[in-house]
């Protein structure tokens, strides 16, 4: 039983990390909560589930459903993370030099939007995901895991881990660090702040695309709603992990989905939802800066 | 030849003129210092150099081209660089990963090869790993290369923050006060320092305060007062000159 739901709360705790990472990774970059974050997650889950659709009226879905279903996958990914890119240099470049309000209200607005634009277009009631897979079942340590949650699992972990590789070892990821400190500094040593800026983004609405095609699996069920209360799970976890650490979103994405397994189990699964933000508030109360966070020098 | 030429270069905020019709000529591979008192303009002008704050007026030329309106890192592309008058750097990069920094920009780089590590991508960041290590020993940090930045002594900083510029291969680099807060064994070290920059082929424009530094280095001098050049010149031009002694002590009241 409690192994049991450790690899539950695992599974979900491995979504809500990489979707904090692009809450955290933006942060670090231009010190903004990015309230539409949750929306392509949200976004995600709703593309795959359409371009699952036209490849199934194509006929490729029952000729190689395993091609279909990776071709969802980049598209929707590729899509996304467009879309990530659009929302900065619409909703946020503009408002780079305004006051920090600014750029969070145009984010909430964004986020209003997308949401709006979804329930329109796709209606308000609960879309299923049109295939099963990974139904097959893995028993070990009398723990009951299906290949789906193996595969998020698996998943997870290595974005997770190319994420740091990408960071700590390329001259991008470097680039990224020296922007997240000083980025005047970063300017006076050739890189383009910009174009990291929009690296930024479309890293992170790619991973949320990804969290999004594999929730829209694992639950079967979406709803344009999805993405509001994903999205302030994952914000929790990054707040809990320390916002603008990469190794804190991932450590505090895991955590969380652990004490929301392991609550729903032995405490009541009705307030599986009210953990995530029982978290926010004792992590605010004992350690605003959370796990690994910097604590934030007054700038003068 | 000059590598830098400014004509009537001029910067206001709101009704304070900063730096005002200001024109002067750095003569390549030389050592230029700018001196004046305490809000002269002098930072400003370099932030001018670098694009941080564009002109209100005037052109600034670098190698017979105008950049007054280019971005920042464009700028620092072209092949200017400098360090700032309080430490800046990365604190929380190792002290190798600071100077690699510096490098960034300068080799051939697609996201292509750094996703499929191909061998194109291995050889260039050993290469900069290289260049990065011989930048350190310029300095004498190669033993701290895996420190973080912050945990160097204060001295060392300043020393890896002009390593860091000379990384990205300027033809120009702009020092603001190198020897703040230094002690004199210190000074003497950025001194022959600076010295040996400028024998690596670089043309070195310097803001500084220590006049014994000053004079013993620099080519020329120009000197700012209340945002406009008041004089410039060779070293013992510029010592014996009278509005130099004003601006820095003040009127003769004695008749």
């Amino acid at each position: 039983m409690f192994l049991q739901q450790l690899i539950n709360g695992l599974t979900l705790g491995s979504v809500y990390a990489i979707i904090a990472l692009g809450y955290t990774m933006v942060y670090g970059i231009l010190e903004l909560i990015n309230f539409a974050h949750g929306e392509i997650y949200m976004l995600g889950a709703y593309l795959v589930i359409i371009f699952l659709g036209i490849f199934t009226a194509m006929g490729l879905t029952s000729a190689n459903f395993t091609l279909a279903l990776i071709l969802s996958i980049i598209l929707t990914v590729v899509f996304c993370s467009a879309y990530g890119f659009t929302v900065e240099k619409v909703a946020y470049k503009p408002l780079r030099n305004a006051p920090r309000l600014s750029p969070l209200i145009s984010a909430i607005g964004v986020s209003i939007f997308l949401q709006n634009f979804i329930m329109l277009t796709q209606g308000a009631t609960d879309r299923g995901f049109p295939y099963r897979f990974g139904e097959g079942h893995l028993y070990f340590l009398n723990v009951d895991i299906t290949y789906l949650q193996a595969m998020i699992i698996i998943v997870s972990g290595f974005l997770m881990f190319s994420l740091r590789i990408f960071i700590w070892k390329t001259r991008i990821g470097k680039a990224m660090r020296a922007t997240s400190q000083d980025k005047t500094m970063a300017a006076l040593v050739g890189i383009n702040v910009n174009s990291i800026i929009s690296v930024t983004f479309i890293i992170g609405a790619g991973l949320a695309a990804v969290a999004g095609v594999m929730v829209a699996a694992y639950y079967g069920l979406i709803n344009y709603f999805i993405g509001y209360i994903a999205g302030i799970k994952a914000f929790t976890a990054a707040v809990l992990g320390g916002i603008g650490s990469i190794r804190g979103a991932m450590v505090g994405g895991i955590i969380l989905g652990l004490v929301e397994g392991l609550g729903a189990a032995y405490i009541s699964s009705e307030y599986k939802d009210a953990f995530a933000f029982i978290i926010l508030i004792i992590i605010l109360l004992i350690k605003p800066s959370g796990i690994y966070g910097r604590e934030i020098d007054e700038k003068v | 030849m000059f590598v830098l030429e400014t004509n009537r270069l001029t910067r206001h905020f709101g009704g304070i003129k900063a730096i005002e019709d200001v024109s002067f000529k750095a003569k390549d591979r030389s050592i230029v210092s700018i001196i004046g008192p305490n809000g002269a303009g002098k930072t400003t002008l370099f932030n001018c150099f670098t694009g941080i704050t564009k002109p209100t007026k005037g052109s600034i030329r670098f190698m017979n081209k105008e950049i007054s309106g280019l971005q920042p890192h464009e700028i620092a592309n072209l092949g200017i660089s400098r360090t700032f008058q309080n430490i800046r750097l990365f604190s929380e990069m190792s002290v190798i990963e600071n100077v690699m920094v510096g490098q960034h920009t300068k080799r051939k780089y697609n996201l292509f090869s750094a996703i499929f590590h191909n061998n194109n991508f291995l050889i260039q960041e050993q290469n900069i790993l290289q260049n990065a290590f011989e930048y350190l020993e310029f300095i004498g940090l190669q033993n701290f290369a895996d420190m973080r930045a912050d945990n160097l002594p204060y001295g060392s900083q300043r020393r890896l923050e002009i390593a860091r510029a000379l990384a990205t291969e300027p033809d120009i680099i702009l020092l603001d006060e190198p020897t703040a807060g230094m002690n004199p064994a210190e000074t003497e070290e950025v001194m022959s320092l600076i010295k040996n920059i400028q024998e690596l082929g670089k043309t070195i424009i310097l803001i500084e305060h220590d006049m014994h530094l000053v004079m013993g280095i620099s080519d020329w001098i120009i000197v700012l007062d209340h945002g406009v050049k008041i004089a410039e010149g060779k070293p013992e031009q510029v010592r014996n000159d009278p509005l130099v002694i004003e601006a820095y002590l003040g009127k003769e009241t004695i008749n």
